[in-house]
């Protein structure tokens, strides 16, 4: 259980730590002002929950390291965030499509979460559940501005989730050691959160006059950590250069 | 403070004139809807939006630093000071809005050169330790200037300036504790730091602007009390301040000239570079093209962003009139 417990927290610490890093690569490049405090807003919470989830990760495993250390010291392979969260930014459309995607699948994971029968879990989900509340009607309302503003803003929409929708389905696998955390009531089956997060997606995606896109077919490989993108490794060459510079030194 | 060389003028005379700066002298905060001359709502203007350009321009070297900050709790703290900026930023432009001219209007003097902002922010962040420096150095110096602007004559400029010193003083200490640990740290990290130190020293003093006795516009402005002190007083007591931080630090102030005098308590120090910052000034700064171009690139990317949203509110709006007249 040790090992799945383990395992499941890295997957929550390097969904928030990895989306957040992208989000804050818009740090005053962002369309307007109201936009770049926003944007940095839900980069610090982000970050904030991944210092709960590394950190509690970091005690399970019970080997010395710190959430800085799981953060800043491991290599793209033991990596275990959904690809949809290393993909690059894209125009802010993309950036905020994909917000949305995860957004939608968060809620409905803490919101289960918040009943786990692990406490320190439970106390972590129902502190990030009030941000990503609010994450998510954020991005929901952003969505449909943009799906149902300006031709242009239409389509951009509409690209962007053509191109966004397939990496989404990586969210809901399930393996063994989900099966194993859900006998014991620690966390829901990914499985299980589908058809919130459809009901959510189909809801905000059509006030947006936006189409989801017909195929099935789902991308997968980095909440396993058997094939992440390209992209991870030129994120963590830019995240880690310090610690990897210079080995030991305290900040 | 990150308003340097602002134009002021006076082209208004009479009883209106007499009337106004005696509620000045009296120590009166002034209203957007108060009378006031011309040259003062014109001085107060470029003031404001040089001090706000600077803000939302500022965020650019020290967000250069948030991807590759060293720990989880670096990066939340400098994202946080980043985010406060934005946020000055947007209230500096929404007291200049009272004043008549609008923050489209003046984005767009910022991206076409026509407005200015800090000098400072045309100096690239190299190191870590750079994010330290500007902390305790460039903030440290903003807020010299700030704190006597909280009593400045304009109320709505008063008012953003003490919201704004709060969170300045805790940018200042992030500052220092960066330096602080890199300075504590090892060889290579108290190299960055006294590197860090050598680099940001001159363009700090910089940012008060030039000597009193260059400075044509600073008599106007001080009788209105756009202006509190002199840019030579400031830069004085930031010198004085700075110094005996730098030697606890065990780093050394990049002047061979420094001293401190004992006649009168005040240090001794060099003038800065006034040609470079002249240079920096008229755009040949190590990175003013960079900065510049950055902000025109997330302002024509955002163009449709903002576009959609605008198209969106108008057919929402259109939605509801539609409804109404159907309910009636």
């Amino acid at each position: 259980m040790g090992d799945h417990l383990f395992e499941f927290l890295l997957r929550q610490g390097d969904n928030t730590l990895i989306l957040s890093h992208r989000i804050s690569e818009w740090c005053g490049h962002a369309p307007i002002i109201e936009e770049d405090i926003a944007l940095a807003n839900i980069a610090l919470d982000l970050l904030g929950q991944t210092q709960m989830w590394l950190g509690l990760a970091a005690e399970v495993e019970g080997a010395g390291r710190s959430a800085d250390d799981l953060a800043m010291l491991r290599d793209a392979w033991d990596f275990r965030n959904a690809i949809l969260v290393e993909r690059p930014n894209g125009d802010f459309g993309q950036t905020m499509m994909r917000q949305f995607l995860f957004d939608a699948y968060h809620v409905e994971l803490l919101n289960r979460l918040a009943n786990s029968t692990d406490e320190r879990i439970a106390a972590i989900a129902a502190k990030s559940l009030k941000e990503v509340e609010y994450h998510f009607e954020r991005s929901a309302t952003t969505v449909i501005a943009l799906g149902d503003g300006s031709e242009e803003s239409h389509a951009r929409m509409q690209a962007a989730l053509d191109d966004q929708w397939t990496f989404a389905g990586e969210l809901f696998e399930t393996d063994a050691g989900d099966h194993a955390l859900n006998d014991a009531g620690i966390a829901p089956l990914p499985s299980e959160l589908r058809a919130g997060f459809n009901t959510r997606a189909i809801a905000v995606l059509g006030d947006a006059t936006l189409n989801i896109p017909e195929t099935t077919f789902a991308h997968s490989g980095g909440r396993s950590g058997k094939r992440h993108s390209e992209h991870l490794g030129h994120l963590l060459t830019q995240m880690q250069w310090l610690q990897r510079a210079y080995p030991g030194a305290t900040w | 403070m990150y308003a340097q060389m602002v134009k002021s003028e006076n082209t208004d005379s009479g009883p209106e004139l007499d009337a106004f700066q005696a509620r000045i002298d009296a120590g009166e905060k002034i209203e957007p809807k108060d009378w006031m001359p011309a040259g003062y709502r014109k001085t107060l203007i470029r003031q404001i939006s040089q001090h706000a350009h600077s803000e939302i321009v500022g965020q650019l070297p020290e967000g250069n630093w948030i991807t590759r900050a060293p720990t989880l709790e670096r990066k939340a703290i400098l994202l946080a000071k980043v985010q406060d900026e934005a946020g000055h930023g947007l209230y500096l432009y929404c007291a200049a809005e009272t004043l008549g001219v609008s923050r489209d209007e003046l984005t767009e003097m910022l991206l076409d050169g026509r407005m200015k902002y800090s000098s400072i922010f045309n100096y690239p962040t190299l190191t870590w330790a750079d994010i330290g420096a500007i902390g305790w150095l460039v903030d440290g110096a903003a807020i010299m200037n700030q704190v006597p602007l909280q009593r400045t004559s304009y109320g709505p400029y008063a008012r953003a300036m003490v919201r704004i010193c709060k969170e300045e003083s805790f940018h200042q200490r992030q500052g220092y504790d960066i330096m602080m640990k890199m300075a504590q740290g090892s060889e290579a990290q108290k190299r960055m730091a006294q590197d860090a130190l050598n680099r940001y020293w001159y363009p700090s003093l910089m940012m008060f602007g030039p000597s009193d006795k260059e400075s044509v516009h600073s008599a106007q402005s001080m009788s209105w009390r756009i202006k509190i002190n002199s840019n030579d007083e400031l830069r004085q007591k930031f010198v004085d301040q700075t110094v005996p931080q730098a030697e606890y630090l065990g780093l050394t102030v990049p002047d061979e000239n420094l001293r401190l005098d004992p006649e009168t308590g005040h240090y001794k120090f060099s003038e800065p570079d006034w040609t470079e910052f002249f240079e920096v000034l008229n755009g040949n700064g190590p990175c003013n093209k960079e900065r510049l171009e950055a902000r025109n690139k997330a302002w024509d990317d955002g163009q449709w962003v903002r576009d959609g949203m605008m198209a969106h509110a108008r057919k929402k709006a259109a939605r509801a009139a539609s409804a109404k007249v159907v309910a009636e």
